[in-house]
């Protein structure tokens, strides 16, 4: 138990404390506040005006629903795809032991730990040397790496929680290999498996090194920023559409901390 | 008919001979206990017989079927696992219910079963519980009624009692054994505990190191030890080494002598005797139990605590029928 004299800290700290996660966060409004300027050429502080007109705006804009739709699509089915060769490979490394077993895990995990500008040009050089043209899908592939690696590590966290009995216990009282994946593996990993979809696709959706490198001419939604930001034309469209990326990943990314925070408590009852 | 038998069977991994040259036959409604050290394989061939392994050699039946190749879920044998493995996402009576569920029984009738199994089992109105709400031997008694709902033609159990204190487990012996004796299943039970399988099993098979070392009644396997090892683990026989044995006329290079056999007195008509020396002796409750040392080899006597106890160093002479000196089959 902590007492409340341990509790008590100094003034200076408190304000330390303040001030860091003040200059993390400020900036983030200041993004949201220039979302309803009337200044469109420069941020210029304070804003002259506050107007709504940008979202009508940034509503009718055509390209910012292609760069939208793209970027939507595209973390969908890297997500889609790390779900499925996520499971499987943390199923493979965690229920079973073989020869190198350790090493593949290594190998899993090593796309998220080497720099994205790597994985890049790695990507790059790959693709036009088996002569693949840029498009949509390899766009697609080169988010698969990294998302598998969440989907991976959430859900082989979760399997070994899993008493490898369950399973033969499933098997033994009359379950086949699809019945004891669907009501026993399923249930026990489903938190881990939404909450590591939800990460891959809020990594997905603002990804910018690895995209630009395996992008041709399409642009996704982070990329379509970028280009927004040198032009001096209705410049507070980008910060409408900065701040439903925001949204549209700090939800899931809030959703999936819960979830596993949930399914802590529910594996833990297991045993 | 016979409910298992395995013949010669073997499941080595690798160098490793898990389960080396099994033969055994388990009778239907038996009580067969698989007894031995850890490492000794006895859990390898309840796997054998749930089908978690499969044999490297040999050839395993199930009521008159080929089990090899077969998986565990369309053997008619059910287990109940040493760590009971209930499913911690499901309540107590979906846990029960599940291999009903599975093959396809409908939904109020796999209730009616599993609420009467978790009467069987004593645990009624239990079923809306989780497993994480239940103690060490509710926690059991749900694995056993998970297994039995099934109606399993083999019941396999995974040393079903080791988790559980001492005062339980003298329980669920008894309630398990006429538990047996009511449904008429054929138990198999793998276990380390030597009074376990003495006072639970119609017959004992005991392992080490891959074999059956001896099969029999708990009383042969108890009384007369074939070997030097079950002699020692079963229970605390007297091994009398070669010399003694040949002085009192036994042919075989070792016998086995149980304590409670012999008496710290001059002998009898018929009875053969031995002199020593008392090197030890410690208070049982029902008996005291004297330590004799006859030429180097320390024989245990089990002496009633109505009789006085000769000191240590002093010199006593012991005594026993013949008929109760087992030889031995091998060192």
């Amino acid at each position: 138990m902590r007492s409340d004299r341990l509790n008590r800290s100094p003034l200076g700290l408190k304000i330390a404390a303040a001030a860091g996660l003040a200059f993390m966060h400020v900036p983030i409004l200041l993004i949201f506040l220039y979302a309803f300027t009337t200044e469109e050429k420069s941020y210029q502080f304070p804003p002259p005006g506050l107007t709504t007109q940008w979202l009508a705006v940034a509503w009718n804009r055509p390209d910012v629903w292609a760069a939208l739709t793209l970027s939507v699509k595209v973390a969908s089915i890297a997500t889609a795809v790390a779900l499925v060769l996520g499971t499987l490979c943390a199923a493979a490394v965690s229920q079973t032991r073989f020869f190198g077993r350790e090493t593949i895990s290594l190998l899993v995990i090593l796309p998220i730990a080497l720099p994205g500008i790597i994985t890049g040009i790695a990507l790059r050089s790959a693709f036009s040397m088996a002569e693949i043209p840029f498009s949509f899908w390899t766009i697609v592939l080169g988010h698969a790496t990294f998302c598998i690696v969440v989907v991976y590590n959430n859900a082989v966290a979760r399997f070994r929680r899993i008493s490898g009995s369950l399973v033969e216990a499933s098997m033994d009282l009359g379950a086949d290999g699809f019945q004891t994946f669907r009501y026993i593996i399923l249930p026990n990993i489903g938190t881990a498996l939404l909450a590591g979809g939800m990460l891959a696709f809020a990594l997905s959706f603002d990804e910018v090194i690895v995209t630009t490198f395996t992008a041709g001419q399409q642009s996704t939604l982070p990329i379509w920023m970028l280009e927004e930001l040198i032009r001096p034309r209705q410049r507070p469209v980008t910060n409408v559409v900065a701040m439903i990326v925001v949204l549209v990943t700090f939800l899931p990314i809030l959703g999936a901390y819960y979830l596993t925070r949930d399914g802590d408590q529910i594996a833990g009852a297991g045993k | 008919m016979t409910a298992v038998l395995f013949d010669n069977v073997s499941r080595h991994f690798g160098a490793v001979r898990a389960v080396d040259g099994v033969n055994l036959e388990i009778a239907e409604g038996e009580f067969f206990a698989m007894l031995g050290p850890s490492g000794s394989g006895k859990t390898t061939c309840l796997r054998l017989m749930a089908g978690f392994e499969q044999p490297t050699g040999g050839h395993i039946e199930i009521f008159g079927e080929t089990a090899e190749g077969v998986p565990p879920y369309r053997r008619s044998v059910n287990t109940v696992f040493q760590d009971y493995a209930l499913f911690p996402h499901l309540s107590i009576l979906d846990n029960v219910a599940y291999g009903l569920m599975v093959k396809g029984v409908g939904r109020e009738e796999r209730r009616k079963a599993a609420e009467d199994a978790l009467a069987m089992v004593k645990l009624p109105n239990y079923g809306s519980r989780r497993p994480g709400q239940l103690s060490g031997g509710q926690r059991q008694r749900v694995a056993l009624a998970r297994a039995l709902v099934n109606k399993p033609k083999v019941l396999l159990l995974d040393e079903p009692l080791g988790a559980l204190d001492l005062k339980l487990r003298e329980q669920m012996q008894e309630e398990l054994k006429s538990l047996q004796k009511s449904l008429g299943i054929t138990f198999v039970f793998v276990t380390h505990d030597q009074g376990e399988a003495l006072s639970m099993a119609d017959r004992i098979a005991v392992f080490n190191d891959g074999r059956i070392q001896q099969l029999g009644s708990p009383e042969e396997v108890y009384k007369q030890p074939k070997t030097r090892f079950v002699a020692d683990f079963v229970g605390s026989s007297n091994v009398l080494p070669a010399r003694l044995c040949q002085r009192l006329g036994v042919t075989s290079s070792y016998a086995s002598l149980r304590p409670e056999a012999i008496v710290l007195s001059a002998p009898r008509d018929g009875a053969l005797s031995l002199s020593g020396t008392v090197s030890a002796h410690s208070f049982l409750g029902a008996v005291n139990r004297v330590v004799v040392d006859v030429e180097g080899a320390r024989i245990a006597v089990a002496s009633p605590v109505s009789l006085v106890v000769p000191k240590v160093g002093s010199p006593v002479t012991i005594s026993f029928a013949a008929d109760e000196l087992h030889p031995m089959e091998d060192a």
